[in-house]
Formats: structure tokens, sequence, C-alpha cells
């Protein structure tokens, strides 16, 4: 059996970068303004549909439309955020979480009316049914999955390179830090915060394309995303971005390799059962203090 | 506080009967429906406003309890024919079993790491019931109808006898909730919660008071599984044990007043009507614009009146008497 370990190490490893790009979209959320985002899974559905709808309506391959799907549930979670988040961002409670909550019921019930329920595929994605063979065919890598593992790396490394190296990802960086401190500096703590919710959102559209040639889509595909990608932002500890990359990775490797030798219904539980036992020895998180 | 709780006493206990005898006063069924849920959401909500409100630990995992007594008491009668009570009771128990052993784990975790870990041992019983053979997996149970009678918990098209048990239930969540509120044991709770290591500087367990919370908690919650299940007469994991259930009781109470009494009294009869009577009218297409309405709602009701239904009303005379 042990001669399967590489290939569920790396089908362990380009299934966690997906989650990992997930979950920096949501930590960034987090860190910044400390809002528990219920509805992130549902973006990362729409953005699936909206892959579906660019495919079926104009031929557009999910690879080449990418760009477009980070720029539309980037505008989702613009929109959101001046719509309903503004609203309650800064409320002490749970406010903004219940808020979340209802807007998580709101996408997946619209698009379960616009949509109907029924599942649809990607056919005729470019990297559809194509797979690389090593080692005399000891390693097969999806061709699907291995292109939305690079592209997830390469979008969090995008998203990291903005958040560290450019002016506006300081400010971020600086408002997750301390808000009013920031706020006395000069920085414009509205415009981080809506540009953090649509950054989140451009994680996920990003995402969003690279699934959907490989995953059916309908109304509740994006709901298990989002509670795994709370699930690693915790364990990499809240607001630590970095955190979330390595968690993401690791919950990768959980589920290849746990799904394998427990059953593959019991995937998802050993997802939170992990959680669980390592928060016992890193009660604020992996990365965390 | 002792002089909040004789103003309070009255008008309490002035809703709960008003409450009690409501579904006599109307023969419409859905009305009927209605009020069923109104009270089981708000006997839902006190037992959560325990672990909460109280002792300060934002829970959104407790549809695992309310699952685990739906279980109980459906597997009693479907497997063993067992009266669905002994199973309500079973339920209970095996709840607050396992409200104490997850305890352990979940309460050294604080703040969102805590309510995380509760959410995640949510997931993690919803995963296990949908893959146990036992409990015919994701295919869920349907319990057989038996003649109806108070012994076999059925009731076939009656309403009123299903109002009074949820009823019941709900007054053992209120009166446990108050008991608990007014007690020594309450008071430990709210050092808790307002700052934990100052209580455990005043030789306050911490660890042990938030598990016995959680275990009061899980109990209540689970009588009101059983009572689901058999006013249903059908469940299955995703019914039961969803985050949308457990985020349901949370916003209900919290759009009433976290820590109140009245808090998920209030917020279950603003939100229960709503939901079902948008269910009820939009619902028959099977399109989902009545769970639309719904998110809508909620969006609505947390944007504008962030603080509560509690918080609205009891901010002036707080004021006047200058803080709590």
């Amino acid at each position: 059996m042990l001669f399967l370990l590489p290939q569920m190490v790396a089908s362990g490893l380009m299934l966690g970068f997906v989650y990992a790009l997930v979950a920096v979209g949501l930590s960034l959320i987090w860190g910044v303004m400390d809002i528990i985002n219920f509805a992130y899974g549902e973006f990362l559905m729409l953005g699936m549909y909206s892959t579906f709808w660019f495919f079926s309506l104009f031929r557009m391959d999910p690879l080449f439309s990418l760009p477009i799907q980070a720029m539309v549930v980037f505008l989702l979670g613009f929109v959101v955020y001046k719509l309903l988040i503004k609203r309650v961002v800064d409320v002490p409670g749970l406010s903004a979480l219940l808020a979340t909550f209802g807007l998580r019921i709101f996408l997946r019930n619209l698009a379960q009316f616009l949509w109907t329920p029924d599942y649809r595929f990607i056919n005729e994605a470019i990297v559809a049914d194509r797979k690389i063979m090593l080692f005399d065919g000891m390693l097969i890598l999806g061709m699907p999955q291995l292109v939305a593992a690079l592209g997830s790396i390469l979008m969090t490394l995008a998203v990291f390179y903005f958040i560290q190296k450019t002016r506006m990802g300081r400010a971020i960086q600086a408002t997750s830090m301390d808000k009013d401190a920031a706020r006395l500096m000069g920085i414009d703590t509205e415009k981080v915060y809506s540009l953090t919710f649509g950054i989140a959102g451009a994680c996920v559209g990003v995402a969003a394309a690279l699934l959907a040639s490989f995953y059916p889509i309908y109304p509740e595909a994006g709901s298990i995303y989002g509670l795994i990608a709370l699930v690693i932002v915790a364990l990499g500890g809240f607001g630590n971005i970095k955190g979330a990359l390595y968690s993401g990775v690791i919950i990768g490797l959980t589920e290849s390799i746990g799904g394998f030798f427990l059953g593959a219904e019991f995937k998802y539980a050993l997802i939170f059962l992990i959680y669980l036992v390592v928060l016992q020895f890193r009660p604020k998180g992996l990365f965390g203090w | 506080m002792n002089s909040g709780w004789k103003i309070q006493r009255g008008p309490l206990i002035a809703a709960a009967a008003v409450m009690g005898l409501l579904p006599l006063l109307t023969s419409n069924v859905n009305l009927q429906h209605i009020l069923i849920l109104l009270v089981m959401y708000a006997g839902l909500g006190e037992a959560w406003n325990i672990v909460t409100g109280l002792a300060g630990q934002t829970s959104f995992g407790h549809s695992a309890f309310f699952g685990i007594g739906a279980y109980a008491a459906a597997v009693a009668y479907w497997k063993y024919g067992a009266s669905p009570w002994i199973g309500m009771a079973v339920g209970s128990l095996i709840a607050a079993a396992v409200a104490a052993a997850i305890s352990y784990p979940v309460f050294r975790l604080e703040g969102k790491y805590f309510s995380i870990a509760t959410l995640a041992f949510g997931e993690i019983v919803l995963q296990i019931f949908k893959s146990w053979d036992y409990v015919d997996g994701a295919t869920g149970i349907i319990i057989p109808v038996a003649p109806a009678s108070l012994l076999n918990f059925q009731f076939h098209g009656l309403k009123i006898p299903y109002f009074y048990i949820a009823y019941a239930i709900f007054l053992v969540s209120l009166v446990t909730f108050l008991a608990v509120e007014r007690s020594r044991f309450g008071l430990y709770l709210k050092a808790i919660k307002n700052n934990q290591d100052a209580a455990m500087s005043l030789g306050i367990n911490p660890a042990k008071y938030k598990l016995m919370s959680m275990v009061v908690s899980a109990a209540i919650t689970a009588l009101f599984g059983s009572f689901y299940a058999q006013y249903i007469l059908y469940i299955d994991p995703f019914m039961v044990f969803s985050l949308d259930l457990s985020l349901k009781i949370v916003l209900l109470t919290v759009l009433g007043g976290l820590g109140s009494v009245w808090g998920p009294i209030l917020g279950s009869a603003l939100l229960i009507p709503l939901s079902e009577y948008t269910r009820i009218s939009m619902g028959g297409t099977g399109k989902g614009i009545d769970l639309m309405v719904f998110g809508l709602l909620i969006m609505l009701v947390t944007s504008f009146r962030p603080k509560g239904i509690v918080g609205m009303l009891t901010a002036r005379p707080r004021a006047a008497k200058g803080g709590a």
C-alpha cells in the first residue's frame, strides 16, 4: 500500500493549494475586518456558475474566462461590502456574522431559483480528461487538478505580493493590525475594507474558474468549501495569511491520505477532527500566538 | 438584579401564558403549526442562551444535540418498537454525555477558536450520521405511523397535542434558564463571561461551570430534537444536523437579545412567523423563493437592528440607571 503514498501526497498537494487559495481570501477578511463570512462558499458557487455560463453561452473555456471570473467575483465582494457588510462591520456582537448567514441563504436559493438544483458540468474544457503519467505510471496527475493547483499557487503568490509590496497592500496590513491607528495615519479604512472584500472575492473567483472544469456546479457546490475554509483559517491562526496557506495544504493532504485509509465518506469528518486535535496543542492555531 | 426580576416577572408570566393559550384561539392548522415552531425555537434559544448568553461561549454546534435527540426518538420506535418517550429520555442523556465529552477539548479554546470548534464538532456528527448504516445514513428515517396516542407520541392531524408537548419543553427550557441565571451557578457563568482570568483568581473553576452549562443546554436541546422527529415523522442528517439550524437558533436569540430571557421569545416571535409565512405563501413553487426572501429579511434585520430587540427596548432605562 505504501507505493500509493506518492500518489496520495500528490493528490493531496494539488487539492491543498486550491484550499489554500480559498482560505487566503477568507483569512484576509477575517484579519482585516474580524468578520466570520458564512457566505464565502456561496461566492465560490456563484463564480462556478459564472464560469459555466461563459462557457455555455460564449464558448469561453474556463481557463480563458478565469480573469473575467476573478473580476466578476471581485465585484460581487465589493458590492456585498457596500450594500451589507458596511452596515454591520464595526458593530460589536454577532450581527456581521448573522448578516453573512442571511446572505448565504439568499445566494444559495437565488441560484436554485435561477438555475434549478440540477448538477451542471463543463464537459469539453481544454484540460478535461488529460493526465500526465510520471515514473512509468506510478504517479498520475490529472490535468484539471494540476492546472487548478498551479493556478492557485500563482494567484496566492499574486495576493501575497500585493499585500506585502504595494502601498495599498501595506494599508491593508496596517488596518488589520490596528484599525484606529491606521485611520489616524490617514488610511482610508473604508476603501481598505471594500477592497479586502473584493480581493477575497477575486481569490474565490479564480478558484471557481479552476474548479469548474472538473467539479459539478449546483447551488450547494460551495457550501463545504466555505466550511472547510473557515476551519483552515482557524487552524492557521486568525488573520495569519501564511498560516492559511500552510493549513490549506495540510488539510488537502489530510483529506487525500486520510480519505484513502478511512474511506472517502469520512474524509470531511477527518478534516474537522484534525482541527479539534491540533488546537489542543496550539489553542490559537498553528501559526497564531 | 432582584428588582429587575420583580419588574420582569409579571410580564414574563403573562407572555408565557398568552403563548400557551394562543393555539386555542384558532382552528387554522397553518397558524397552529407556526405557533408550534415558535415555542420550539424560543425554547431552543433559551437553551442555547445558557451557554452563549450567560457563559459567553458562542456555540455554532447545537444542531448536533438537536439531531441526537431526533435520532434517539426515531430509532427507539423504528428499530425497537419502544415508545418515543423512552427515546427522548435516552436521547437527552446521550446528548448530555456527548456535551460533557466534547466540553473538555472545546472549552480549552477561546473566542472564535471555540466557535469554530463547535462548528467542526457539529459537522463531524453530521458526517458520521450521513455514513452510518445503523440509522440508514443519508436516506434518513421515516418513522412508522402508529395509532394516535400520547404514549405513541403521534396525534396524526391534530396539532394541539403537539403544541402542548413543545410548550411544556419550552417551559422547562425557560425555567431552567431563569433558575441558572438567578443561581450562584449563573453568577459564576457571568463572571467567566466577563473575565475568565479574574473569575479563576476568585476560585471559580471555569472548565467545570462551562461544562455544566453545556450539559444542561444540550439535554434540553435534545428534547426538542425528539419532539421535532415525532412531529414531522421523518428525519435525515441534513435536516437535523445542519449548520443552518444551529445558526437559526443563534440568529433568533441574538435578534431578540443575547443573554436576556426575553431574547429568544421576542426573536422567534418575529422570525418564525416571517419565515413560515413566506414558506407557506411562496414555498409551493419549490424554487426557493421563500428562502430567498427569508435570507433578505435576515440581512435587513441584522443590518438595521444590530443590537437586538431587547437592546432597543432597554436602551433608555439602562442609560438612566447609569450602567448595569
